[in-house]
């Protein structure tokens, strides 16, 4: 041993200040991190079991959140159920209301007239931009800066003040329903104070609904480039991102990680292009491109597959989400055919079971219905994206310091209430 | 890109009437029926098999199919008994199929008992934390799974609270229910 100790490597490294503080063996810790850690995104709880500051273990517990939706499911017909998917992923309400609203009319094979099928795509693409600013905004936050999410909370305000116009609500929408939408957007509004107060108008003045929603995106474009200077580019957010937290593209498939976390690391598949025909015919006369890790805008220290990456495709899916709501505004315009078809609130469900996934912000939703010939679902299931998502922290962090388990799971995006549903 | 009866036809010719034990390929999602023994042996198969290349285990889930309510149970019928569902697709096929797992709802008809199911956790990762969901919320046993406990429910619930028998308990740590 002393021998091997005057090899001149092992001496080298022993005064090599960086691998003698990773070899001091110390006692090891459990640490609680959660529930209420304000960086585990909601009421996560993270067992982590640590030698000093490095992380040997990483088990999350789940299930504070956790209110059976599945079984309420089971008691209430489809449309009643609706409201219920809401609180799921209660960042992205419409997303949640669109993939079940889908699974409903797969089951009953339902056509929607053209101008529902426009009316879904501008709203769930308007709920993407929105969840992606929080996501963008509270990832500043994990990693110690606060000027991104005041300005993300910004943005966002607006686009819920747009949501208030259509349906009422800011948060819990339930405005997507089997059939269609509960109301037509708007056709007159005053321009919300928020919007008026950035583009300098007065809040009085009556504008449509589409336009108001026009004004505030050619307000919104230009300032996806001053996100970029402030995180994107920042070299303190770089240094806490660019090379941790790598996700492969096996892994990734194998934990059936889906969403901005799959394309991260370079997985080209998202639903909107590659899903059930129900869900990419209302895309199929737009344009749009889906953002795949590796960018040529990354920084050399970046890896595809990292947190950086992950954080870079969503911010890429807010500028094509921009221009689907501009195609979308442009189609509504023309298009024909009422809002909604009738769907009754009682309307029985055949004896059969339909699966259906559908691309929202964070991954892809699934719902599972089995229809017993009732108005109520025989079984119905909620498959959670961040479910699948969050199962990798455990691998992904392991080995990482302390410091590093917020910008890992932060950049996963999670939202406790779908996970635990 | 394969269809459903081919999916079926590769299965059937390569396992047999012995792991294939039915489907149904009218359905709005087709289905073919495994037995139990060979779930494992299947979803490998699944997984590897350069025709088929289910990489993405989308939704496992458990359904408990007893119908308490006599005026539904008219017009769906069904004899008592649990499905495990698995929901599969390929990124590099761009196809989709649904294998179900038939189990008794009782291991041996002794009621408390739960029925078991071989776990494939080993061959989709995913598959880990969804089947402790269906052993929480359903009640399958996996076997050989590498941690089967609870994950939404606290660890000393007692019950399932997705099967269709469920009492919802009266009283929890000194906390009331209904």
């Amino acid at each position: 041993m002393t021998t091997e100790l005057h090899d001149s490597q092992d001496l080298q490294d022993l005064q090599d200040p960086r691998i003698v503080e990773y070899d001091v063996r110390t006692d090891e810790m459990l640490v609680n991190m959660g529930p209420q850690h304000p960086s585990t995104h909601g009421v996560l709880r993270l067992l982590l079991r640590t030698d000093g500051e490095i992380v040997h273990e990483v088990t999350p517990h789940l299930g504070y959140l956790h209110r059976c939706a599945e079984k309420i499911g089971e008691n209430l017909s489809t449309p009643q159920w609706i409201p219920y998917t809401d609180r799921m992923d209660y960042l992205a309400g419409m997303n949640m209301n669109l993939g079940m609203s889908l699974a409903v009319e797969k089951l009953l094979g339902i056509e929607l007239p053209e101008k529902a099928r426009t009316i879904r795509v501008l709203i769930a693409e308007l709920g993407r931009i929105a969840s992606h600013l929080v996501g963008m905004g509270a990832y500043g936050l994990d990693l110690g800066s606060f000027s991104p999410f005041l300005w993300a909370f910004r943005e966002r305000e607006i686009i819920l003040d747009l949501f208030e116009e259509v349906c009422g609500a800011r948060l819990t929408y339930s405005y997507i329903t089997p059939g269609g939408a509960t109301h037509d957007l708007p056709k007159s509004i005053n321009l919300p104070p928020g919007l008026a107060a950035l583009t300098g108008k007065s809040p009085d003045t009556p504008v449509s609904w589409t336009n108001a929603l026009g004004q505030f995106l050619d307000w919104l474009e230009p300032r996806i480039e001053e996100y970029h200077t402030l995180l994107t580019r920042n070299q303190i957010f770089i240094k806490r991102t660019a090379g941790l937290g790598l996700l492969s593209p096996e892994m990734a498939k194998s934990y059936g990680c889906t969403g901005p976390v799959l394309r991260g690391s370079g997985v080209d598949w998202d639903l909107r292009r590659d899903g059930e025909e129900i869900y990419t015919k209302m895309y199929e006369d737009y344009e749009f491109e889906i953002p795949v890790a590796p960018f040529d805008a990354a920084p050399p220290e970046a890896v595809c597959g990292d947190n950086w990456c992950r954080f870079y495709v969503r911010m890429m899916e807010v500028v094509q989400s921009i221009g689907l709501v501009r195609q979308a505004i442009e189609k509504y315009a023309t298009a024909e055919g009422p809002y909604r078809e009738t769907f009754k609130l009682a309307t029985k469900l055949p004896v059969d079971e339909c699966y259906l996934e559908t691309e929202c912000p964070r991954g892809q939703m699934g719902f599972y219905l089995v229809g017993d010939g009732s108005s109520e679902p025989f079984r119905a299931r909620a498959k959670s994206s961040c479910f699948c998502n969050l199962a990798v922290t455990g691998p992904l962090s392991t080995g990482f310091l302390l410091g590093d388990i917020p910008a890992i799971v932060g950049s996963l995006d999670v939202v406790m209430g779908e996970i635990d549903r | 890109m394969r269809s459903a009866p081919e999916i079926h036809d590769a299965l059937f010719e390569t396992f047999g009437r012995d792991a294939i034990t039915g489907k149904n390929l009218e359905a709005i999602d087709p289905w073919v029926e495994v037995s139990p023994a060979s779930i494992v042996k299947v979803s490998e198969f699944l997984r590897d098999d350069p025709g088929l290349l289910f990489e993405h285990l989308n939704d496992l889930c458990g359904v408990d199919y007893l119908q308490p309510d006599p005026k539904k149970a008219k017009t769906f019928e069904h004899s008592p008994h649990i499905e495990v569902v698995y929901h599969l697709s390929s990124f590099t096929h761009k196809h989709r199929i649904t294998i179900k797992v038939l189990l008794p709802r009782w291991a041996d008809d002794v009621e408390g008992d739960i029925p078991a199911c071989p776990s494939v956790a080993g061959i989709w990762a995913a598959a880990n934390w969804h089947e402790r969901e269906a052993y929480d919320l359903v009640g399958i046993r996996f076997t050989s799974h590498p941690n089967l406990r609870r994950i939404l429910c606290p660890e000393d619930w007692e019950g399932h609270p997705l099967r269709k028998d469920y009492e919802f308990p009266l009283e929890y740590h000194g906390i009331r229910g209904q």
